[in-house]
């Protein structure tokens, strides 16, 4: 039983790594200071940090699944997207929400790399940090989800 | 004082009604749009088309939702007693503005066959924006000032996803209406233009 347990734990580091380390190379690719600032005038028409607005609140999008703040109405795309929001689905998600999920309320696309992963940057700022071994067994199992078709 | 969507008038009459003749163009090729996707839909050659009208209908609808707040924030702030008549004045000629880009959106959208999106209270737009916390003038210019640039962004941002000309041509108009309503707010800041080129986008 003990042998198991070690290899799980096992098992679950490289995972729990490969977030870790995905998370902050996305979060040393981009500044978080000039993020707050790129978030306020690109997304602050529709969204807010701590409100749902014409857009869902966006503290703890990090690390969070897909369609599931509670109050907002989501559109049947984005609640079928399954998985979590990592940094590396928010960069794809920025680029063409309606390529990620087709029929998704959003439009707006934000073509400059270097501004997607300030404006990322900052939301991982107001996300949680990351759990790194307990929880990557269940982001990865979560993350495998997502690409399974519902 | 109490503020109310009934009580703005547009500044320039002549000005506006030559805005909703060129929304009416707008509305005009949208409508070409889906009159012309109709016989080639029926021998079930025109879906990609129809696809695109509807992600335009979605892209309207986000914008109508977002005029409903602008025109929500101007009314409420603009009833809150914390604004000197001059600047009262020019609100009022902003909300003038959004209820405008607001009638043409909406037209848009049920010539499409759509059901425009409906304005959410005033109590949910007070919370949303936490319009309790403004306390003087100032606060109200600040959260008129951002809220602006967001807009004007959200406009210009969502034109590429745009399929119809009339439609991208309707949200460059709205854009730099928003832009101009950010500038003028921004200098009553005291807030210097921003050096870089490209300042919205």
């Amino acid at each position: 039983m003990a042998t198991t347990r070690i290899h799980r734990l096992v098992l679950a580091f490289p995972a729990g790594l490969a977030v870790v380390a995905g998370a902050l190379a996305a979060q040393a690719a981009g500044d978080p200071v000039a993020g707050k600032a790129q978030y306020e005038g690109t997304c602050g028409g529709c969204h807010s940090v701590d409100a749902n607005r014409i857009g869902p609140m966006h503290r703890g999008v990090v690390g969070r699944r897909p369609g599931s703040v509670a109050g907002y109405d989501y559109s049947p795309a984005v609640r079928r997207l399954g998985g979590l929001w990592t940094t590396a689905r928010l960069d794809q998600w920025l680029q063409g929400p309606q390529a990620l999920a087709p029929g998704a309320k959003m439009y707006l696309s934000v073509a400059d790399p270097a501004k997607r992963a300030d404006i990322i940057a900052y939301l991982a700022s107001v996300s949680p940090p990351a759990e790194p071994v307990r929880g990557a067994r269940h982001q990865r199992a979560r993350t495998v989800d997502a690409g399974a078709k519902r | 004082m109490t503020t109310t969507e009934n009580d703005a008038q547009p500044a320039d009459t002549s000005a506006r009604r030559k805005f909703l003749q060129t929304a009416g163009l707008a509305v005009g090729g949208f409508g070409m749009l889906a009159v012309a996707s109709a016989p080639a839909l029926a021998a079930g050659k025109a879906k990609p088309k129809m696809a695109d009208a509807k992600g335009d209908v979605g892209v309207l609808q986000g914008a109508l939702a977002l005029e409903h707040e602008g025109i929500a924030a101007y009314t409420i702030a603009g009833g809150s007693g914390l604004l000197t008549p001059d600047v009262l004045k020019i609100a009022l000629v902003f909300l003038g503005h959004h209820k405008g880009h607001r009638d043409a959106l909406a037209n848009l959208i049920r010539k499409a066959g759509g059901a425009p999106v409906e304005p959410k209270t005033d109590a949910q737009y007070t919370a949303e924006l936490n319009l309790g916390a403004l306390k003087t003038q100032g606060d109200v210019v600040i959260l008129a000032t951002k809220l602006e640039m967001g807009a004007t962004n959200a406009y210009v941002g969502q034109i590429a996803a745009l399929q119809d000309h009339g439609l991208a041509h309707l949200f460059a108009q709205i854009s730099t209406d928003e832009a101009v309503h950010w500038a003028i707010l921004n200098n009553a800041l005291g807030n210097a233009a921003p050096t870089p080129a490209f300042i919205f986008g």
